[in-house]
């Protein structure tokens, strides 16, 4: 079934399809229609979940992971004061290994207060060992939810789906809805080895010497390190089962590309476009977009740009006092590989400033004509 | 001197042996936290109406209904002294242990 739906939405639908059991959310723009839509779902019964209204995003973490603890699949969603409010509770999910999937619409952190898209709120989330993925389109959103419970559930790791406020938050797309028998065969109940319940009982996250504590780390690691082979694996299977591939990275126009442009989010799509009117200018432009930054995909970094000339990274987000935060990723995945290739850090679009194909061109035309970066943060779109 | 008591521990050779949670393991099976106690509670069952609240109130889950009447488990009861505070007919009595 096609539907033209928000991007919101589509994280309602995937939690719906994905049979999510509990759902503890706050409201907060740009996310509130995620939560107002899956109280619906709740209410009318198409959706066999327990809703719980909570009072801070803090609990609503909270609630989730007690209810993944029980054995419940579950599901939230939020937004940058809300997201880092949770910051606590992420650990507590990771570490106790409660494979909680939220929705996440990127929203600029204040002050100044701002409702805009950029990247800071999620990417300042990057040490809680959880899964990140960054979409590009509703249809994604709903995808990539369905498949991050499959991909959590089998690790114990929490994901977090994310989207841009507005840029796709509220822009509405033709979404492909999959049947809910094909989704049901795809996602099988949850079923964790260990979990709260009375015939065998635990404490469960309780003091934990010395003796073990670096121990639960090390698994967590180890486990982190599966999931790049289980996204590819079961994002194949959705491809023969739905007909769309979900990985870790989409390439467009790569093979062939003198400047490789590297983005995420919605500003992958802008890209596509940017690289297309490159090579109508006659310059082999290819786009790299990220989705998954955590674990980020190193291999497939390093394969895709193994054929490039020069790459240009561009950032919708800033790791104060160092630079982009994919730039330096992108960097460390190329060290010890390629030290001659030239990487451009570009920073644009913070607080919400559009970024367009022409953002994309310009900053290909500057990679162009440089042999190397002069900086390690080039501005675009800065009034100064 | 008092000798300090050897507390047993369980340890695990590998992180293969270590549960994937942070969970419990069943060291309060033997480390017997009533030792902690300064004062403990006793109950004057001839006054005890088996209401229950004392059962109901003790955060330890320390307090076991026998044969109607509580009773109460000093492998664990702390000695917070919540069951005497709450007893309506004030049965319970906090009394100093001797150590």
């Amino acid at each position: 079934m096609k539907k033209v739906i928000m991007g919101n939405h589509a994280l309602s639908w995937g939690a719906q399809l994905g049979r999510a059991q509990v759902i503890a959310a706050y409201p907060i723009t740009p996310q509130t229609q995620v939560v107002e839509l899956l109280s619906e779902m709740c209410a009318s019964g198409a959706l066999d979940a327990k809703f719980i209204k909570v009072e801070s995003e803090h609990s609503a973490m909270a609630a989730c992971i007690g209810a993944s603890l029980a054995g419940a699949r579950t599901f939230t969603a939020t937004s940058a004061q809300g997201l880092t409010l949770m910051h606590e509770l992420l650990h507590w999910a990771s570490g106790g290994r409660n494979p909680v999937v939220m929705g996440n619409i990127n929203r600029a952190m204040a002050p100044g207060w701002s409702i805009w898209t950029d990247q800071n709120d999620s990417l300042s989330q990057r040490d809680t060992g959880w899964i990140q993925f960054y979409c590009s389109s509703n249809q994604e959103v709903l995808d990539t939810v369905i498949q991050a419970f499959r991909v959590s559930e089998a690790l114990l790791i929490p994901s977090m789906v994310i989207l841009d406020a507005f840029a796709l938050s509220h822009t509405y797309e033709v979404v492909d809805i999959p049947d809910q028998d094909k989704v049901d065969s795809y996602l099988p109940p949850f079923n964790p080895p260990l979990r709260l319940t009375p015939s065998d009982p635990h404490a469960f996250g309780g003091l934990t010497s010395p003796e073990h504590y670096f121990e639960l780390r090390y698994k967590l690691q180890k486990d982190m390190e599966k999931v790049p082979a289980l996204i590819e694996e079961t994002g194949r299977e959705y491809e023969r089962m739905f007909g769309r591939y979900l990985g870790q990275v989409e390439d467009y126009r790569c093979e062939d590309a003198d400047i490789i442009l590297i983005s995420s989010g919605t500003a992958g799509y802008t890209a596509r476009v940017a690289v297309d009117e490159l090579r109508q200018e006659g310059i082999k432009a290819g786009n790299l977009r990220i989705k998954v930054f955590r674990p980020f995909p190193f291999e497939k970094v390093r394969q895709i740009l193994a054929r490039a000339k020069k790459v240009a990274v561009v950032d919708r987000n800033i790791s104060y006092g160092h630079h982009g935060i994919f730039f330096q990723e992108v960097k460390s995945a190329l060290y010890g590989y390629d030290h001659n290739l030239p990487i451009f850090g570009f920073i644009t679009g913070l607080g919400g400033r559009d970024v367009t194909p022409a953002t994309f061109r310009e900053i290909a035309h500057h990679a162009l004509a440089e042999d190397k970066a002069a900086e390690d943060i080039i501005w675009v779109g800065v009034k100064r | 001197m008092k000798q300090k008591k050897k507390g047993e521990k369980i340890i695990f050779e590998t992180e293969k042996d270590v549960p994937l949670m942070p969970m419990s393991v069943g060291s309060m099976l033997f480390n017997k936290t009533g030792a902690w106690r300064n004062i403990r509670p006793e109950i004057n069952l001839a006054e005890c109406i088996q209401c229950g609240i004392c059962w109901k109130f003790c955060p330890d889950v320390a307090i076991a209904i026998e044969n109607e009447f509580p009773v109460i488990d000093y492998d664990y009861c702390k000695g917070c002294g919540i069951c005497a505070e709450e007893c309506p007919t004030k049965c319970i009595a906090m009394v100093e242990e001797r150590k």
